[in-house]
């Protein structure tokens, strides 16, 4: 029990630090750096709450693809940073405001969810759920997510397609007077075609 | 079982089947088919328009209960259909003129239909956010679609990065009313209410963000700032199409999702809904006076259109849903008619935006200007148009819920709109003209226009069809 409160404190607290450090870090390759640190601790306390499916995912998805994009994109793009900062203490009283109510909500909704949580019956939820120590949570996906939840799976999917076919047309440009390599021409050239032999008279060169 | 879901979404079926077909064969053909591409899915739209019209659907809940099929996701789907199939229809001519005819064009607002009808049916928050995120993916790339056009970029990216916001807000909202429920679907969130204590802090703060996301997409204030932007920035066709069929599908989004589950919140949310609807009539009304471009002023006085349509939703009757239904089908009508002629809007083959443009419209053009003439004044409002009814309906059932104030509101507002529709009425009829518009306008532009232009005017003669079914729609929406 120790060891895993050692670990949440330990998670917790680089996570927050590492927060603050994105948003405070001069060079932006950093905050990059600091960003994903947080993500790691980030799946380390889904993995105390016994949701390793969310810890894979988060590291798949927002290490993997996510903040290696952040990445490219801000070492490819020359941008002044110090000019983008330009406005920050004149919107910072306005974020302050919104971050303060934002608070005030989320502190009451905790409140009341820690004061009188509402005895509501199993049966509203459409799916049962496996209790933990007879599935993992990465099983009990799997057992609902080609049945039960099959449409929400190919709207997945048909999303993805879109995104696809979207980054396509937006990026793809056909250029005149590329050479490209053409395999078929490659292959179907004989010999015949490619080589010609030439009889040299000695002395007199080609 | 799996055979009853299926053919109980039949036509969302066939649609992205047949937009992935559609797909395939411009992949093949190359940008040369983008005709034959657009020609199809205008077809595929009327086969899946045939599909939900004709045959006897049941009202079913299939998948589970993820989806929901009844007469008001029908009739909202109908409208989309229409929405959307005359916006490819109008956008033909517009992309071969302005090098921008390649066959993804057509394909992505199919896309775009399949997520609208996933959402107008959506019966769980995780199917609404599927729909909304595919519909709302497919038109950040045709807001783009003119990709050398910095304006259509800007529009784009806008219309991304602020999507992208409200996305977020709306699965906050919806996180935290999971949390506070136990069910993502929509018939156990009802349930709730009916439990002691069922009514958290944290449900009405949840509620909150999903209207603050839902307000987003129907572009209500104060939610409505990339509205103006996007609409000009984006090319005219796709801006014809943002102005009608996505505005239906969240709308429908918008109303099934306060009725149903949050029906026992209706003291909280009607307060929202009043405040978002005064908010948009009164920026409708006023912001318009002052624009110069035409798309920017058919953009805030569609956030005015939505304005009206959300009284309907504040009322919280059977009267005032159906009162919605019938608003948002003259509109459609209304909005495809006025971008037809802002297509037609071209001097020395260059599109023109500006509202002095259209001077002396009726000398050079006569058949246009009274066209246009008749939709300005419908959407003043100005009996016996069609825009009169629509606004008709939804304030009677104002008084009705006794929202006196709102409908007050509305009335005011409605007068100071009229100045703008008027205006350019009188640009039109009184002022000397200009250039002439190039002609001619193809016969599918005319076509469109003879269509929406009688349905406007002649709306009054008939107006049975549309508001026996608006009335049957809405019915399915409030049980017993």
């Amino acid at each position: 029990m120790i060891v895993q409160a050692l670990a949440f404190y330990m998670f917790a607290a680089i996570t927050v630090a590492a927060g603050v450090m994105v948003v405070s870090a001069r060079n932006p390759v950093h905050s990059v750096l600091f960003l994903i640190l947080a993500f790691f601790n980030a799946a380390g306390l889904f993995v105390l709450m016994g949701a390793e499916f969310l810890a894979m995912i988060l590291v798949v998805v927002y290490v993997g693809a996510v903040a290696v994009l952040f990445l490219f994109v801000v070492m490819m793009l020359d941008i002044n940073y110090a000019v983008m900062r330009q406005g920050f203490l004149q919107y910072l009283p306005v974020g302050l405001l919104i971050g303060l109510v934002l608070l005030v909500e989320l502190a009451l909704v905790g409140f009341s969810w820690v004061a009188s949580t509402p005895d509501l019956p199993a049966s509203l939820s459409g799916v049962p759920i496996p209790p933990i120590d007879e599935a993992h949570n990465t099983e009990a996906i799997g057992q609902v997510i080609y049945t039960k939840f099959a449409y929400l799976f190919q709207m997945a999917g048909l999303v993805l397609l879109v995104a696809m076919v979207g980054a396509i047309v937006l990026t793809l440009r056909q250029r005149d007077g590329v050479r490209r390599q053409s395999i078929s021409a490659q292959v179907s050239r004989t010999r015949e075609e490619a080589v010609e032999v030439k009889q040299v008279p000695s002395r007199s060169g080609v | 079982m799996i055979t009853a879901d299926l053919m109980a979404i039949l036509p969302e079926l066939f649609l992205a089947c047949a937009a992935i077909a559609l797909l395939m064969l411009g992949v093949f053909r190359g940008n040369g088919s983008t005709q034959l591409v657009s020609s199809l899915s205008v077809m595929a739209l009327v086969v899946t328009f045939a599909l939900i019209l004709l045959p006897a659907r049941p009202e079913s809940s299939p998948f589970d209960g993820l989806l929901t099929i009844d007469g008001f996701g029908d009739f909202m789907k109908l409208l989309v259909m229409i929405g959307t199939g005359v916006s490819i229809i109008i956008s033909q001519r517009f992309i071969q003129r302005e090098d921008m005819a390649r066959f993804e064009f057509p394909v992505l607002m199919l896309f775009a239909t399949v997520g609208m009808m996933a959402m107008i049916s959506a019966n769980d928050l995780i199917a609404l956010y599927m729909g909304l995120e595919l519909q709302s993916l497919s038109l950040y790339v045709v807001a783009a679609f003119r990709r050398d056009n910095l304006r259509s970029s800007e529009a784009g990216l806008k219309y991304f990065v602020l999507g992208a916001l409200s996305s977020g807000m709306l699965l906050y909202g919806s996180s935290m009313i999971y949390g506070f429920t136990g069910t993502t679907n929509f018939d156990g969130i009802a349930r709730v209410f009916e439990i002691d204590g069922g009514v958290s802090i944290g449900l009405i703060v949840g509620l909150v963000f999903l209207c603050a996301g839902l307000a987003f997409k129907v572009s209500a204030v104060p939610f409505h700032m990339w509205t103006p932007d996007v609409y000009e920035g984006a090319p005219t066709p796709v801006t014809a199409f943002f102005a009608t069929a996505p505005k239906i599908a969240a709308m429908a989004l918008f109303i099934r999702v306060l009725i149903e589950p949050f029906g026992g919140l209706f003291d909280q949310w009607q307060q929202i809904v009043v405040a978002v609807s005064i908010g948009s009539m009164v920026l409708g009304a006023f912001a318009a006076i002052n624009q110069t471009n035409i798309k920017r002023l058919m953009a805030y006085s569609s956030i005015g259109h939505i304005g009206y349509a959300l009284i309907g939703l504040a009322s919280g009757t059977e009267g005032g849903i159906s009162g919605i239904a019938i608003y948002l089908t003259i509109y459609i009508f209304m909005n495809l008619g006025t971008f037809a002629c802002i297509l037609c809007m071209r001097q020395k083959d260059r599109m023109v935006e500006g509202i002095d443009d259209l001077k002396g419209l009726s000398k050079t053009n006569p058949m246009m200007a009274l066209v246009l003439a008749i939709f300005m004044f419908s959407m003043a409002g100005i009996p016996p148009l069609a825009g009169f009814f629509g606004k008709l309906y939804i304030f009677l059932a104002a008084i009705d819920a006794q929202l006196y104030t709102l409908a007050v509101i509305g009335v005011l507002t409605s007068v100071v709109g009229a100045f703008y529709y008027l205006r350019i009425i009188k640009l039109m009829y009184f002022d000397e003209p200009s250039e002439a518009f190039d002609t001619p306008i193809g016969s599918e532009m005319k076509a469109v226009l003879v269509i929406t232009g009688v349905f406007t005017l002649l709306f009054f003669v008939v107006p049975g069809p549309v508001v026996e079914s608006a009335a049957a729609a809405a019915a399915t929406l409030f049980p017993g």
